[in-house]
C-alpha cells in the first residue's frame, strides 16, 4: 500500500457558511494539520468547533472555500471518488435504513464496498458479537435503542478495513454502557489491523486513549499533541481541596469558579472540589480565598489542559454565570416544614404490554438539586413527564407540591416549571415576545407579567430585543430556563438541560443552578454527563424502567463498590451491569 | 472489477428500494390503490356526455304539425320533454334550475309550415354552458329529422333552402367522453403515480440522514438514481396494465392502434415522470415540499394544461407555449391517437422522440442533484 507517512495533510483550510439570522459564520478559519497512518487520532472541542466540517470535507462531501486537502495522497475535492473508494464514514447521524433489518444494512454496505461474498460471513460474526448485535439480526433497524443503532452503524461502517476510518462524534448522546462497547470495538480493530482511524469527540476520556490529539475551537487548531504532551500544559496548577463539613461541595465549587483571577476552573468531584488555579494567582490572595481549607495537588489531566485553552482563547460567547441576588422570598418562607415536595410512590407507566416505568419510588426534599440518571431508554423522559403532569401514571402514587396528581394536575402544573429538552421557545420571536406569551400561558397579565419580565430579565441577563432563534446556544438555554421560571414556581423540571452546549456553557449553566438552589427553588434534573451527578444533592439511578440507586452521590458510589473509586462514570456502569447480571440469573432460574 | 463492482452496487440498491417500497404501507398504497380510485372516479363520475336534459316545450299551436314537434323530441333518449303550460311556468323553471331548455312553438306555427318558413324559439340555459351546447345540438337534430320527415310528406322543400349537411363524427361516432377521458385518464395516473411516489424518495434520504453515509461508498450517482427508478417503473406498468384493462372491458373504449406501441409510449412517459419526481425531491431535500412540488408541476398542469379537458387551441398563445413544453401534452396527444385513430407513424415517432428526449435530460439532472456534496 502506498500511503506514505501521511494519511491526511491540510494547509490553510476555510469554510463559511451563512449562518442564522444571514450572518456568516466560520466553521474553519485557516486549518492547517497532517495526521500519520497506523493510529488513532481525536479532534477534540466543544460543538460548534468546526469538527464535523473538517471531517466532511476528509471525505470529500463538502469542498473548502480555501486552502488545499490531501487524503491518502489525493486532492479530496478532485479524487473525492477514489478516496471514497478506499475510506469508510460514519457520520454523526449514521444513516441506518430504519425499514431494512440488521441483516439487510450490513449486506446493502457490504455490497456497496464490494466485499466478497466468502469473506463476509467471517466478517459480519465478528461485527456481531463485538456489537452484540447477532441476537437481533432479523430486526428492522428501527426498532433497535439509541445505543444498538449506533453500534450498527460503526459495523456498518466497517463491513471491511478500509485504509482510513473517519468517526464524527460517535458516542454523541450514547449513553456510558453503549460507549464504552463502541470503543471497545475500535480499540480492537486498531490493535488488529493497524487502522488509521480520526475520530472526533467531546468526551476527554475519549482524547485520552488517542496517540494525536488536536484540539479545535471556533474553527481553529488551538494545539495538537499526545495527550501526555497536552496534559503537560496545566502540570502544576491542579489541585483538589474538600469543603468544610456540611457544607455541599456545589457551594465550594460555586464559589471558586467566581474568583476567575485565581482560579481557571473549578468542578465538584466526589464530595470534594478539583480546580485548576491561574499560573499567575498570588498565593496570599489563593490562601484567603481558601480560608482555611487545605487543597491538595493532584495529577494533571487532559481535561484540565483543555479547559485552559478554552478558557484563554474564548471569546464571548458563552455567557458569564447569572448568578440570581439572594432574596429571602417567600419561597424561604415555607422552607422549615420538611416535608418533601415530591412524593413517588410505586409509579408505574405502562404502554401496551410495555412497560416504561415500573414501581418507582422516590422523594425530592425542599431546596434539594435531584438528579434522575440511566441509560437511553431507561424511563427517565417517561418518569420526568408524569412528574410534570404532561403523562397520566398507569398506577401508584404522585405528589407535587402537597398536590395529588391525579386530583389536581392543573393546580400542581402552575407550581412547577418546566424546561424540555429540544429549545422548545418560538425562534422567530424576540426574548421579550416569548416571554409575554409564556407569561400569558402561566395566567400572569398586566402589571404582574411586566414586573416578573422585567426581573427574569435582569437575573438572566438577556436582551429583549434579540431574537431568539439567532443567539447562541447558551442563551438559548438561559431564556428557556427565564420561561419556565417566569411564574415564580416551587419546583423547576430540567430535561437533558446541557446535552449540546459547551463546556463552558455547561459550567456557568450549572453556576446558575445553583445560585437558584439557594434561592430554595427544588430542581428535579436529568442528565446522560455522569460528572454533572456531583452537582446534585441526592441521585436515582434508572435502567429498564426500575430505581436501581437512589441517594446522596457518595452513597450511590460506595453501592457500586470501592474499586470504583470517585469515578462516577465507572460506577454508573458497576451498578447497572450489576442490576444486568441480577435480571439474568433471575430469568435463569425462572425458566428452570 | 469496475463492471462487477457497478453490477453489484446496483443489485444491492435495487434490493434495498424494493424491500422499502413493499414495507411502506403508504407508497404501496399511492402507487396501485390510488391509479383504481382514480380510475373509477374518472370513469364514472367525470362524463360530458347529456342524457335525458330535461326540456320545457310551450305550445302556443296544438295543431298536428306542432305535435309533431313535441314528438320528435320523445324520440331521442339525450332529451326528456314536457309540457308546460305558459310561458310563464317555463320561464319559472327554468329559473328554479329545473329546465336545461325551454322550445317555444309559435301560434302560427302550422300555418306558416305550409307557407315554408316555420321557426320554433329554443330558450337554453347558460349556467353550464357545455351542456347547453349539446342541448342545443340534441334539439336542432331533433328538428332537422323532423324537418326532413315533414318534408318528405308534404313535398316541400326542406328548411335550409335545400342544403342537407351530412354530418359524421370520425373516430368518436357516438361523441362519448369517456372515449377520449379514459386515454387521458392513462396520462393523469402515470404522472401522478409517477412523480408522487418518487418525489419523496431521494428527499426522505435526506431528511433521515442516509444519503451522507451512501455518498461516502463507491456508490456513483447515476447508480442512485436508477436504482430508484427500477421498482417503480414496475409499479407504473402495473398501473398501465389496470388502464388498459379498466378501457378495454370496463369503459369499452376502442384501442385501435397497436398495443405494442402504446406500451412503448407510456413506458417512455412513465421515465420521464418518474424523474421528474426524483429531480423535484433532489432539489427540494424536503419531503413536505417535495411533494407539494410534484403536485403543483406535474399533476395539476397535466390536467389542466395538456389537452386532457379543454382544447389547447382555443387558449392564450403563452398558456399554449406553457403547454408545448410538459411532456404530459406530448404523451396526452399520441395516446389519444393511438386509442381512438389508430397507428400514425410520423406522429408517433416526432412524440416518442421528445419523450425520450426528456427522459434522458431528466435522469441527468435528476443525476445531478446527487453530487457528492453537502454544499447546496
Amino acid at each position: 500500500m502506498s500511503v506514505g507517512d501521511v494519511t491526511v495533510v491540510a494547509k490553510g483550510l476555510r469554510k463559511v457558511f451563512a449562518g442564522p439570522g444571514g450572518k456568516p459564520v466560520r466553521a474553519l478559519d485557516g486549518v492547517s494539520l497532517s495526521i500519520r497512518p497506523g493510529e488513532l487520532t481525536a479532534l477534540v472541542g466543544p460543538d460548534g468547533a468546526g469538527k464535523t466540517t473538517l471531517l466532511r470535507m476528509l471525505v470529500g462531501i463538502l469542498a473548502p472555500d480555501e486552502g488545499e486537502l490531501q487524503v491518502l495522497g489525493m486532492d479530496a475535492t478532485r479524487d473525492a471518488q477514489r478516496i471514497q473508494d478506499r475510506i469508510s464514514y460514519m457520520p454523526q447521524r449514521f444513516g441506518l435504513y430504519e425499514d431494512l433489518s440488521v441483516e439487510e444494512n450490513l449486506n446493502l454496505y457490504a455490497d456497496l464496498h464490494g466485499v466478497d461474498p466468502q469473506q463476509r460471513r467471517q466478517r459480519f460474526d465478528r461485527l456481531l458479537a463485538m456489537t452484540d448485535l447477532a441476537r437481533f439480526t432479523h430486526r428492522p433497524a428501527g426498532k433497535l435503542s439509541g445505543g444498538m443503532k449506533q453500534k450498527l452503524g460503526l459495523a456498518c461502517t466497517l463491513v471491511r478495513s478500509p485504509d482510513l476510518l473517519v468517526l464524527d462524534e460517535p458516542s454523541v448522546g450514547v449513553d456510558p454502557l453503549s460507549r464504552r462497547d463502541l470503543w471497545k470495538i475500535v480499540q480492537q480493530l486498531v490493535d488488529d489491523e493497524q487502522l488509521s482511524v480520526i475520530v472526533s469527540t467531546a468526551y476527554m476520556d475519549e482524547a485520552e486513549r488517542c496517540a494525536q490529539v488536536f484540539v479545535m475551537h471556533q474553527g481553529k487548531v488551538l494545539a495538537e499533541g499526545t495527550p501526555s504532551a497536552l496534559r503537560e500544559r496545566a502540570r502544576g496548577l491542579t489541585g483538589i481541596v474538600s469543603p468544610p463539613l456540611d457544607t455541599p461541595a456545589r457551594d465550594l465549587q460555586a464559589k471558586l469558579i467566581d474568583a476567575s483571577d485565581l482560579i481557571i476552573d473549578a468542578v465538584p468531584s466526589g464530595g470534594n472540589v478539583r480546580f485548576i488555579r491561574q499560573p499567575e494567582a498570588d498565593k496570599t490572595a489563593l490562601s484567603k480565598l481558601f480560608d482555611g481549607l487545605s487543597p491538595t495537588d493532584r495529577p494533571e489531566e487532559l481535561e484540565d489542559a483543555f479547559m485552559m485553552l478554552l478558557r484563554q482563547h474564548h471569546v464571548e460567547d458563552a455567557p458569564p454565570a447569572a448568578t440570581p441576588e439572594v432574596h429571602q422570598g417567600q419561597r424561604e418562607r415555607a422552607s422549615n416544614d420538611d416535608k418533601p415536595v415530591i412524593v413517588v410512590r410505586d409509579l408505574v407507566r405502562k404502554f401496551g404490554d410495555f412497560t416504561a416505568v415500573a414501581s418507582t419510588s422516590f422523594d425530592v426534599r425542599r431546596g434539594e438539586i435531584f438528579g434522575l440518571l440511566g441509560p437511553n431508554g431507561a424511563g427517565k423522559t417517561t418518569t420526568f413527564r408524569m412528574l410534570c403532569g404532561l403523562l397520566p401514571a398507569s398506577g401508584g402514587h404522585l405528589e407535587v407540591a402537597g398536590l395529588d396528581l391525579r386530583t389536581a394536575r392543573a393546580q400542581a402544573r402552575g407550581r412547577v416549571g418546566y424546561v424540555s429538552q429540544k429549545f422548545a421557545l418560538y425562534g422567530n420571536l424576540s426574548v421579550q415576545e416569548n416571554l409575554q406569551f409564556f407569561g400569558g400561558a402561566y395566567g400572569l397579565r398586566g402589571d404582574a407579567l411586566r414586573a416578573r419580565i422585567r426581573a427574569v430579565q435582569t437575573q438572566f441577563q438577556l436582551d429583549a430585543d434579540a431574537v431568539s432563534g439567532d443567539m447562541p446556544g447558551g442563551y438559548k438555554q438561559r431564556l428557556a430556563m427565564a420561561a419556565g421560571l417566569l411564574h415564580e414556581p416551587d419546583i423547576l423540571f430540567l430535561d437533558e438541560p446541557t446535552s449540546g452546549i459547551d463546556p463552558l456553557a455547561r459550567r456557568s449553566f450549572w453556576r446558575t443552578i445553583t445560585a437558584l438552589v439557594k434561592e430554595g427553588v427544588t430542581v428535579v434534573i436529568t442528565t446522560h454527563f455522569m460528572e454533572e451527578a456531583e452537582y446534585c444533592d441526592r441521585i436515582a439511578i434508572q435502567d429498564a424502567g426500575r430505581v436501581l440507586a437512589l441517594g446522596t452521590p457518595k452513597a450511590v458510589r460506595e453501592q457500586a463498590g470501592a474499586e470504583h473509586g470517585v469515578d462516577m462514570n465507572s460506577a454508573f456502569i458497576a451498578i447497572v451491569e450489576q442490576a444486568r447480571a441480577k435480571g439474568h440469573e433471575a430469568g435463569a432460574e425462572k425458566v428452570a | 472489477m469496475s463492471q462487477s463492482g457497478f453490477a453489484q452496487r446496483m443489485a444491492a440498491l435495487i434490493r434495498k428500494e424494493v424491500r422499502q417500497m413493499v414495507r411502506d404501507r403508504s407508497n404501496l398504497a399511492v402507487g396501485l390503490l390510488l391509479p383504481i380510485a382514480l380510475i373509477l372516479l374518472f370513469g364514472y363520475g367525470l362524463s360530458l356526455d347529456v342524457e335525458h336534459a330535461p326540456i320545457a316545450v310551450v305550445m302556443g299551436d296544438t295543431s298536428p304539425p306542432a305535435r309533431d314537434v313535441y314528438a320528435a323530441f320523445q324520440g331521442t333518449p339525450y332529451l326528456d320533454p314536457h309540457w308546460a303550460g305558459s310561458m310563464q311556468d317555463a320561464e319559472r323553471r327554468m329559473l328554479a334550475g329545473d329546465l336545461d331548455a325551454i322550445v317555444r312553438v309559435p301560434p302560427n306555427f302550422s300555418r306558416r309550415v305550409a307557407s315554408g318558413d316555420a321557426r320554433v324559439q329554443l330558450l337554453l340555459n347558460g349556467i353550464d354552458s357545455t351542456t347547453a351546447t349539446s342541448v342545443e345540438g340534441y334539439v336542432s337534430g331533433a328538428m332537422a329529422t323532423q324537418g326532413l320527415k315533414m318534408a318528405d310528406r308534404t313535398g316541400s322543400a326542406p328548411a335550409g333552402g335545400g342544403v342537407v349537411v351530412q354530418q359524421r363524427m370520425w373516430f368518436n361516432e357516438a361523441g362519448i367522453s369517456t372515449w377520449y377521458l379514459v386515454p387521458g385518464l392513462l396520462v393523469l395516473i402515470m404522472t401522478l403515480t409517477g412523480a408522487f411516489l418518487t418525489s419523496l424518495l431521494i428527499a426522505r434520504e435526506w431528511e433521515r440522514g442516509t444519503l451522507e453515509s451512501l455518498f461516502v461508498t463507491p456508490v456513483r450517482p447515476l447508480e442512485l438514481v436508477l436504482s430508484k427508478l427500477v421498482p417503480y417503473v414496475v409499479i407504473g406498468l402495473i398501473d398501465l396494465a389496470m388502464c388498459l384493462v379498466a378501457a378495454r372491458w370496463m369503459f369499452e373504449v376502442p384501442i385501435r392502434g397497436s398495443l405494442i406501441v402504446i406500451v412503448i409510449a407510456s413506458f417512455l412517459y412513465l421515465v420521464v415522470s418518474l424523474t421528474m419526481g426524483l429531480f423535484i425531491s433532489g432539489v427540494t431535500r424536503n419531503q413536505f415540499q417535495a411533494s407539494q412540488m410534484a403536485l403543483l408541476t406535474s399533476f395539476m398542469p397535466a390536467m389542466m394544461l395538456s389537452g386532457f379537458v379543454f382544447d389547447l387551441r382555443n387558449m392564450p398563445t403563452v398558456v399554449r407555449g406553457i403547454s408545448e413544453v410538459l411532456p404530459a401534452t406530448h404523451f396526452m396527444n399520441l395516446i389519444k391517437t393511438l386509442f381512438l385513430a389508430g397507428n400514425n407513424a410520423s406522429l408517433v415517432l416526432r412524440e416518442c422522440a421528445i419523450l425520450a428526449l426528456y427522459a434522458v435530460v431528466l435522469i441527468f439532472a435528476a443525476r445531478r442533484t446527487l453530487r457528492k456534496t453537502l454544499d447546496r
